[in-house]
């Protein structure tokens, strides 16, 4: 039953699913109706769920994560999408105040199992606000999940397990890897849960740790640097929170050395955590201090600068060699 | 331009005077027995007793803040009793006759204020949320709410309380378009108490509150937020509205904050004391009284026996709020997340062996 399908089809496809398998799940966002949504995520849901369950909303960031938190105290299971990286501070108090702390501060009464997607990252020539790397925020905030998926296949299941999991999710789409194609089974049960991640490529000289859109990049480079010699594992996160921490440090334990890479800032970004968290697990087996190699202290640059601001394929082997040379 | 006035009795509905006359308004008729009013008395003597002694608590050091509701008895007792099995209401932080009207246990609310709890209460059990800190926060979640009642095709709605400061807010704003475009049985249920902390309502507005409604596309009325008849009637209108499909509206009680802000405050710095002894005049509990009295509903016995449980009620609250349990430390993984979460289950076990490395009277 495997079929190509591009990331952007694989959500739709589990959006899909979600929606057909329990009738408290409901979409709601700017454009996800009758447009499909700037990036057709949503595309056909509405006609086939009608507008009840697949909802356009007034354009007010703040009140469609308000008002999934108001839903989900009234027994839904909304996903809501946020347009853009760049769009969600304006929600950022509603996530971090209301729908992170609900729970706790109910003592476990109410629960909010809302899924907020966004489209995240750079890589695609937009104009400022649309190529945000947020995601250390939301990691940072105790009471929400942050996972994002770097192929169709992780993106299908992986929204899918979002929306059924009774904690508010944000749900990071790797907007320049939407186009990306792969054979989905949707038939095939998640090969995952939804904490953990995986080793994506094996390899013994150096662990390469990546998630969401930097995962082909660092495939590419481990491929590259194969021709070279070097033989590089590389994980792909999956969940930013929880971290799964075991999968990178059994992995660090057997090639004693470890780069971290993400678009955002390095400055105070995952990869610190990554990094901390490596060098007190594998001490003893690092020959090499941890690396991080991403996004600079600057605000995300004009398009035309972004190849620049971006890790790629060289800066990362850059990196990896700096490592290597310990 | 001139600024339109504020003045209270600036055409607000208003059912009984602060002299304890009852007014018949046509468009807010009030079917009520004596039983009733009887009620809505011992409701707002006993709501402002639990305000005194929760107020009293926190001079003894026993609670670490609190806020008063002193003033606004009528508006919350008013707006929490048209309320019915059901319907939902969203409150501030300073929504304790609500709650009363709600079934919480004030003990409950005490909690909050004393430090062992940030929730306290089923919202689900009571119609009721959780008290709600960030200034109009709640108000998109009761309209997700209210969306979500209409989706059941349930015939309930959800009552959002705010006051005039919280008028200002984003949230606040959204909520009212959000509620409009999308038909939510909602009631904005605004207490203009005058003051947001220091700030004086010329800071939050221009036009009177209840009329920014029509620039949304829902009715908004300004009552008596003193007179708890009128809370009583617009409110069960209002909401009555709104259960049959008719979609939200604004209340604005007009109303007045008679103590601090919390207790934390010190409104000798920004307000005359004049203004607070006009304000006296139209006291919500004092009209009620003159009413029963004039009418000859109740005999001296009535209000002996209300002292009594008012007195009961305080010593309870007194006792309760000394014997709150503290929770243990540990207790604050517990509900960080619904599901298990690795970081939170490995610090959980960090800490509690941490802790069980000291002798038990270290703890």
């Amino acid at each position: 039953m495997a079929e190509t399908l591009t990331l952007a089809k694989a959500v739709n496809s589990g959006l899909r699913r979600s929606l057909e398998g329990d009738p408290k799940v409901l979409l709601m966002g700017e454009d996800i109706g009758r447009l499909g949504g700037v990036f057709r995520v949503t595309d056909g849901l509405q006609k086939d769920f009608g507008e009840d369950r697949v909802i356009d909303t007034p354009l007010a960031e703040s009140s469609i994560v308000g008002a999934a938190i108001g839903m989900a105290m009234r027994g839904y299971r909304p996903v809501v999408e946020i347009q853009f990286d760049g769009f969600v501070y304006v929600a950022f108090d509603q996530i971090v105040s209301q729908l992170a702390k609900m729970h706790a501060r109910s003592s476990g009464r109410v629960k909010v199992p809302v899924t907020v997607r966004i489209p995240y990252g750079g890589g695609i020539g937009a104009v400022e606000h649309h190529s945000e790397s947020p995601e250390a925020y939301f990691a940072h905030t105790a009471g929400l999940r942050v996972v994002t998926p770097s192929n169709p296949v992780d993106a299908f299941h992986l929204v899918q397990q979002a929306i059924a999991c009774d904690d508010p999710v944000v749900f990071l789409e790797p907007k320049r890897r939407y186009w990306d194609k792969a054979e989905v089974d949707e038939t095939a049960a998640p090969p995952l849960p939804m904490g953990s991640a995986r080793v994506v490529r094996s390899g013994h000289d150096l662990t390469l740790v990546a998630y969401g859109p930097m995962v082909r990049t660092c495939l590419e480079a481990a491929a590259a640097a194969e021709s070279d010699g070097t033989s590089i594992e590389v994980v792909d996160l999956r969940s930013l929170s929880p971290l799964d921490l075991d999968t990178v440090a059994q992995s660090v334990r057997r090639t004693g050395r470890c780069v971290v890479t993400h678009e955002a800032s390095v400055f105070l970004g995952m990869a610190a955590e990554v990094a901390a968290a490596v060098a007190q697990e594998c001490f003893y087996e690092l020959q090499s201090p941890v690396l991080r190699v991403g996004g600079f202290h600057t605000p995300y640059p004009p398009s035309r600068l972004e190849e620049h601001y971006l890790p790629d394929l060289d800066r990362v082997l850059d990196t990896v060699d700096r490592a290597l040379a310990y | 331009m001139a600024i339109p006035t504020h003045a209270p009795d600036d055409g607000f509905v208003q059912l009984l005077t602060p002299e304890g006359e009852r007014v018949e308004n046509s468009d807010f008729p009030l079917d009520i027995t004596d039983d009733e009013i009887r009620a809505l008395y011992r409701d707002l003597f006993l709501v402002r007793r639990v305000d005194a002694e929760a107020t009293a608590l926190q001079r003894q050091g026993e609670l670490g803040l609190w806020a008063q509701l002193l003033g606004q008895e009528a508006a919350q007792v008013g707006a929490g009793r048209a309320l019915v099995s059901g319907d939902m209401a969203f409150p501030t932080y300073r929504e304790h006759g609500v709650a009363w009207c709600r079934g919480v246990d004030p003990l409950t609310l005490l909690g909050l204020f004393r430090g062992t709890t940030n929730g306290g209460w089923d919202p689900e059990e009571h119609g009721f949320a959780l008290y709600t800190i960030v200034i109009g926060d709640q108000c998109p979640q009761a309209v997700g709410y209210a969306m979500g009642l209409q989706h059941d095709r349930a015939e309930n709605a959800v009552m959002v309380f705010f006051g005039d400061g919280a008028s200002s807010q984003g949230d606040v704003n959204e909520s009212f378009i959000w509620a409009s475009v999308f038909n939510a049985p909602v009631v904005f249920f605004c207490q203009n108490n005058q003051w947001a902390i220091s700030e004086p309502l010329e800071r939050q507005t221009r036009i009177p509150l209840f009329q920014r409604a029509w620039g949304f596309g829902f009715p908004g009325v300004r009552i008596d937020g003193n007179d708890v008849l009128a809370c009583l009637a617009v409110s069960r209108h209002m909401l009555q509205r709104a259960r049959e499909g008719a979609g939200p509206a604004l209340i604005e009680a007009f109303t007045y904050r008679m103590g601090a802000h919390t207790t934390s405050d010190d409104p000798t710095r920004y307000r005359l004391d004049s203004d607070v002894e006009a304000w006296r005049l139209r006291d919500p509990l004092e009209r009620v009284r003159s009413f029963l009295h004039k009418q000859q509903l109740v005999d001296q016995s009535f209000f002996t026996e209300l002292d009594e449980e008012a007195e009961q009620l305080a010593e309870r609250l007194r006792a309760g709020t000394r014997a709150l349990p503290n929770p243990l430390p540990p207790d604050m993984f517990d509900h960080a997340y619904a599901e298990p979460h690795a970081l939170v289950d490995r610090q959980r076990a960090e800490f509690s062996q941490y802790v069980a490395g000291f002798a038990p009277e270290e703890v």
